[in-house]
């Protein structure tokens, strides 16, 4: 039982920046993009939220800083492939190589700069990061460790990950989102403001990877500086979009599955399962894979890629 | 009221519309100006560092051409990306987005791996014409698994060769862990060194993947050019009808183009693992199957493009190295510099079938 | 001119001029349009009538000349102006979401975000039921039929509040009865105040149901016309440019003999319907066969059977008791029999876009040399040939097809095959898309090919052209053969019937 609960802890922990990253790139797919930039946007969201914070030593400053920094960067991108129309794929690549060389730039520049060659988030900030501790419920057996013993990144990626989900498919602006990524010439000949609301969508979508790249910089680490932080997470949760049939409310479960896997090395004993480190490293984007092949089988209609995903829109294209 | 909203509604500023595309010495003459865009945009970024931007590009183009090892050294980083943005272009052809050249590189190193670590006892040129077969073989299989489930049930192959990349990565991470782990190494597992009997010959103090680089873009410009296949994936990457039309069995088009794609990247891993790295790491693709898929892009699949532009590529990647030492600026600079220049250079592609139409003063007449 | 200030007119377009690259789609174009009145844009393709509506409705921007809205000059940059002028288009190619429910198709880009969706699909329900219109708000779009596909279109802009309808091309994919349905409902907007411009290159639906046809030729307009008093002959002749005989000659050949029998010949479609139900019919040599029916009667699955591209669930093609279904096109020509198959979808099908003559020519023949390599010499010398012989203008043998005219493109495509000499030659809409002097070509080419003993099979849409070139006639109806008829003693009005499943009185089966 204290492992399981062990085992729970530790998979929504690893899950969480998964979910930020996914639930920024569902909306980028539904809106008709496919951004192979979500690493690229995630670190240099890690990079602003992790310098401002050591700067201004405030929570929330960091956050802001992710986000924006963030959805900057993905600001290129809308640029590049909603008005200049560039290929979709090659963009979110160099974004990706733009991004995380940008991050590690300003990483070995900072450290440079600094007096003990480290980089560590001041005793503020780190105070405003700590596991949230509500009296009585976080005290509860069980219970309290399994819901209310958090950090805050947690509790922000959830609520944000069910308002976009009301967001997509409750709201009329939603539902005009999704047209867009389904079939654009049909939105723009409703009346939809087609290249307004990719912009707008992709670089929100792009801001709440940028927290997700912040989590792995101020979190994963301990609060200390190193290069490379988000480490593959953003390409993980390309995976997850596909996984969570690009539904945000299924990002959660899908997130703290795939957290789950890759904390179980750590739980299960060899002795039990025999498998080496790297299956359970594996096992997201093999179930992933397999998860896109059932799907393709399926040809389901409606639980599937958005139609103009990876397609750019002319609306003078004949 | 309707009436007044349509009034208020002002004319855009400006608007994008087709024009009459542009002959191929236009196109060149526009490329050439993106890149002299994103050169001096990319110096602005070094200003902004506080560093001197004509020096900074004189010493990286330096640092890929001072001294004959550090020719060298841009040669070797170029080879793997050239044989694997030729690759890539199979299958980017046959309208085929193939993002797992990654991947198949690393397949195409394990496999080579297997011999040059089990049977290393071979004599030299046999040993290494397994090894390239063996190659060959592993990252072929590797693209062939897309294709096969591409062609069956329309499964979306970018997300689906994304995922192989990375389910390839940790086969290596596990053979590094397990199987193939060197019981020689301390503190960390690593894959034993390879014997020198099965490392690549040199020929003018770089490894032969050179010669075998140049091979390749020719074979591969007379392949997509010349040949029945060749015409026969032009005609599949343009219209599955088409080729459906003209009597071509789209499937095995498909396999057999993904299965060569596969197979050059496999070449490149091979070539990467028993000529550079001497060894089998997780790194042994290290990002050069995304940056190829760039590469290939910018050149629009022409071989001979590709091979000036991995060209400079690897240039920028070898020079940035020395500032490091000069200036104490990280390589890492070398990619925010990639990323400018690709983000001018791909944006100008537009104006190649597109122009901007701006505002008229005064309406119109 | 103060006197006509009066008249306000729903749209008047001054002088509307519009390029695309070099092509001029557009040129100097006047039109004008009154609230309850039909008017008809009538027009070859390529004359520029969708490129004009799309201006209209603000998918495209024009170079050149002004719209005046309700007398007021305004400036279309979007479809969400033109919606707030109250115009609503009803595309050719449908603009829905598939993935949406009817009523999410409709609310669509809407503006009145606040009601709830309950009210919404009431009021949905409430409209067409006015307009005696019925569909389920629920409905997903990819499970519903063409018409009712249509009939979310025109809900949509109706739902918006429009008061200029414009319709392009509406009827080609409807039968006739959901055509008069059709029609029915745009006299009864007429009659509620409505301005309607319908799209249309079909002349009898102008007749029947406008009130003014203005005629457009090679992006200009030509001329505007009262339908009461015009008529066919000079309708065509404004369209065309220079009086047209609209005839075809048609000679009898008396070597006609059986090449190709299809018996009981059942095919699937891809999503497992029945395409062909159980037909059986003779192919002959030396006559052209014109297949009439609606679009989607099993037409495209019959061409691509015969051809060899797709399989048959039963039944057989019978070339001397040879039964030809599944075999290879290569093996058919070992038979001796050669087939040309020239597609509904040129560029899509029957040619490769991007590529030029020389390579499209290489399509059909680039396995006919031994070893690895495609030999190009002899494409080439075939893509001269036929760029002299059938006129086609292009800059060179190697400009990507897709930058010439439709009536280029289609000498390119009915040259390859016909330079192939083949036995039997199987055309899917020939003349679709193209203007009369094109149409004309081609129907030369293939009495042409008749007179050399070919069999042709010519599958068609327009009834007169059918009458005309064919020998005899077969009618499908969702699968079914409806009947074989003698052009000779056949009447459109009698294959009207048959394509719409009826029968006549008497079978005229012509063995």
């Amino acid at each position: 039982m204290d492992m399981f609960l062990n085992i729970f802890v530790a998979a929504v922990l690893a899950g969480t920046p998964l979910l930020f990253g996914t639930v920024g790139e569902i909306i980028n797919e539904k809106v008709g993009h496919l951004n192979l930039g979500v690493e690229g946007m995630m670190s240099i969201g890690a990079c602003a939220g992790f310098m401002v914070g050591y700067m201004t030593d405030n929570f929330v400053l960091a956050l802001i800083a992710s986000f924006v920094a963030a959805a900057l960067s993905s600001l290129i991108y809308a640029v590049l492939t909603v008005t200049f129309m560039a290929n979709q794929n090659v963009t979110g690549l160099t974004l990706t190589i733009f991004g995380v060389g940008l991050s590690n730039f300003v990483g070995i520049y900072m450290l440079s700069k600094s007096e003990n060659g480290t980089l560590k988030l001041p005793a503020n900030i780190t105070e405003q990061m700590r596991d949230i501790h509500i009296p009585v419920l976080s005290d509860l057996p069980v219970v309290g460790k399994l819901l209310f013993s958090y950090n805050p990144f947690v509790y922000i990626g959830i609520i944000i990950a069910v308002i976009v989900g009301f967001y997509l498919y409750r709201t009329r602006i939603g539902l005009n989102v999704r047209a867009i990524g389904e079939n654009p010439a049909a939105a723009d000949a409703g009346g939809i403001k087609v290249a307004k609301l990719k912009y707008i969508n992709l670089l929100i979508g792009g801001g709440i990877c940028g927290i997700g790249g912040a989590y792995c910089s101020m979190i994963i680490n301990g609060g200390v500086w190193i290069n490379n932080n988000v480490g593959g997470l953003g390409w993980i949760a390309v995976a997850l979009v596909i996984f969570a049939s690009w539904k945000p409310t299924h990002a959660i479960g899908g997130s703290f599955i795939f957290g789950a896997l890759r904390v179980l090395k750590y739980y299960i004993p060899k002795s039990v399962f025999p498998f080496p480190n790297a299956f359970y490293d594996m096992l997201p984007f093999l179930i992933t894979a397999i998860v896109l092949v059932i799907a393709s089988i399926r040809q389901s209609k409606e639980n599937n890629i958005p139609k103009s995903c990876g397609v750019n829109y002319f609306r003078e294209e004949r | 009221m309707s009436n007044q909203a349509v009034q208020s509604s002002k004319e855009p500023f400006a608007r994008i519309v087709k024009k009459a595309e542009m002959s191929g010495k236009n196109v060149i003459l526009l490329r050439l100006m993106a890149f002299i865009l994103a050169i001096i945009a990319g110096g602005i970024f070094i200003l902004f560092i506080g560093e001197n931007p004509f020096k900074v590009y004189a010493t990286i183009v330096a640092g890929a051409f001072r001294s004959a090892l550090a020719f060298q050294g841009t040669v070797k980083i170029m080879v793997p990306l050239l044989i694997t943005s030729l690759g890539v272009t199979l299958a980017f052809k046959m309208k085929f987005w193939n993002i797992g050249a990654e991947g198949q590189i690393i397949m195409g190193a394990i496999f080579a791996s297997y011999f040059a670590l089990f049977h290393d006892t071979l004599n030299h040129t046999l040993l290494i014409f397994i090894m390239f077969i063996a190659g060959i073989i592993g990252g072929g299989l590797w693209g062939l698994i897309p294709a096969f489930f591409k062609s069956k049930f329309d499964t979306n192959e970018t997300l689906f060769t994304l995922m192989l990349n990375y389910i390839a990565l940790h086969v290596v991470s596990y053979l590094r862990d397990g199987p193939w782990m060197d019981p020689a190494s301390q503190g960390y597992s690593k894959i034993a060194t390879f014997s020198k009997n099965a490392m690549l010959d040199r020929v003018f103090g770089v490894h032969i993947g050179w010669i075998v680089a140049i091979i390749l873009t020719i074979v591969v410009f007379i392949y997509l050019k010349y040949t029945k296949q060749g015409y026969e994936i032009s005609v599949v990457g343009e219209s599955h009808e088409t080729a459906r039309y003209a009597g071509m069995n789209v499937r095995r088009i498909t396999l057999r183009t993904m299965f060569l794609s596969g197979a050059i990247c496999g070449i490149a891993g091979m070539i990467q693992a028993t000529g550079s790295d001497k060894t089998l790491t997780t790194a042994v693709a290290g990002g050069v199957g995304f940056t190829a898929i760039i590469v290939a892009w910018l050149a629009q699949l022409n071989p001979f493009m590709i091979f000036v532009i991995s060209f400079l590529f690897s240039i920028l990647e070898k020079g940035s190295s020395v500032l490091q030492s000069s200036y104490g600026i990280s390589t890492d600079c070398a990619d925010v510099l990639q990323g400018i220049i690709l983000f001018f250079v791909l944006g100008c592609e537009l104006f190649v079938r597109y122009k901007f139409v701006f505002r008229k003063k005064g309406g119109s007449k | 001119m103060a006197n006509e200030k009066a008249v306000k007119y729903a749209i008047e377009c001054k002088g509307i001029t519009k390029t695309f690259g070099s092509v001029v789609a557009n040129d100097n174009i006047e039109l004008t349009v009154k609230y309850g009145e039909i008017l008809a844009l009538l027009g070859e393709n390529g004359s520029g009538k969708t490129t004009l509506m799309n201006m209209l409705s603000g998918i495209y921007h024009p170079d050149k000349g002004s719209i005046f809205i309700g007398g007021e000059e305004v400036n279309i940059n979007s479809p969400v102006d033109s919606m707030n002028l109250g115009i609503g288009m009803i595309h050719q190619h449908f603009k829905l979401v598939d993935v949406f429910s009817a009523g999410d198709n409709i609310i669509l880009g809407s503006k009145n975000e606040k009601k709830k969706p309950k009210a919404i699909k009431e009021e949905i329900r409430n409209i067409s039921k006015n307009l005696g219109l019925e569909i389920d708000p629920d409905k997903k779009i990819y499970n519903m039929s063409v018409s009712e596909k249509q009939t979310v279109e025109i809900l949509k802009v109706i739902y918006r509040g429009a008061k200029i309808l414009i319709l392009d091309e509406p009827t080609a994919v409807l039968t006739p009865q959901e055509t008069e349905k059709l029609f029915n409902l745009l006299r009864k907007m007429k009659e509620q105040g409505c301005a309607i411009i319908i799209i249309t290159h079909k002349l009898n639906e102008v007749l029947s149901i406008s009130d003014r046809v203005t005629i457009l030729r090679k992006g200009k307009s030509i001329e505007t016309v009262n339908t009461k008093e015009t008529n066919e002959k000079q309708l065509t002749e404004l369209m065309v440019g220079r009086p047209v005989s609209l005839e075809i000659e048609r000679k009898d050949m008396d070597n006609k003999k059986k090449i190709l029998k299809i018996v009981d010949l059942t095919v699937m479609k891809s999503d497992g319907t029945v395409a062909l139900d159980d037909i059986s019919f003779d192919i002959n040599t030396s006559e052209i066969l014109g297949v009439a029916g609606i679009a989607g009667s099993g037409q495209k699955e019959l061409c691509e059977t015969i051809a060899g591209l797709m399989p048959a669930k039963k039944g057989a093609i019978l070339y001397n008791k040879e039964n030809i279904v599944g075999k290879s096109p290569a093996d058919i020509i070992d038979l001796g029999i050669s087939m040309s198959f020239v597609p509904e979808d040129r560029l899509g099908m029957g040619l490769v876009a991007s590529m030029g003559m020389v390579d499209n020519m290489l399509l059909k023949s680039y396995k006919n040399k031994k070893g690895i390599f495609v030999d190009r010499k002899p494409a080439k010398d075939l893509a001269k040939k036929l760029k002299d012989k059938l006129k086609i203008v292009t800059p060179s043998i190697d400009t990507p097809v897709r930058l010439m005219s439709g009536g280029n493109v289609q000498k390119v495509l009915l040259g390859r095959e016909i330079e192939s000499s083949p036995n039997i030659l199987i055309t899917a809409y020939a003349v679709r898309g193209l203007d009369i002097n094109s149409s004309y070509t081609v129907y030369d080419l293939l009495n042409e090919q008749k007179e050399k003993g070919v069999a042709v099979i010519f599958i068609g849409e327009d009834l007169d052209v059918l009458l005309e070139l064919s020998d005899r006639i077969m009618v499908l109806c969702q699968g079914k053969i409806t009947g074989i008829v003698d052009t000779k003693t056949t009447t459109k009005e009698e294959l009207g019937i048959l394509m719409t499943g009826g029968k006549i009185g008497e079978e005229q089966e012509n063995e």
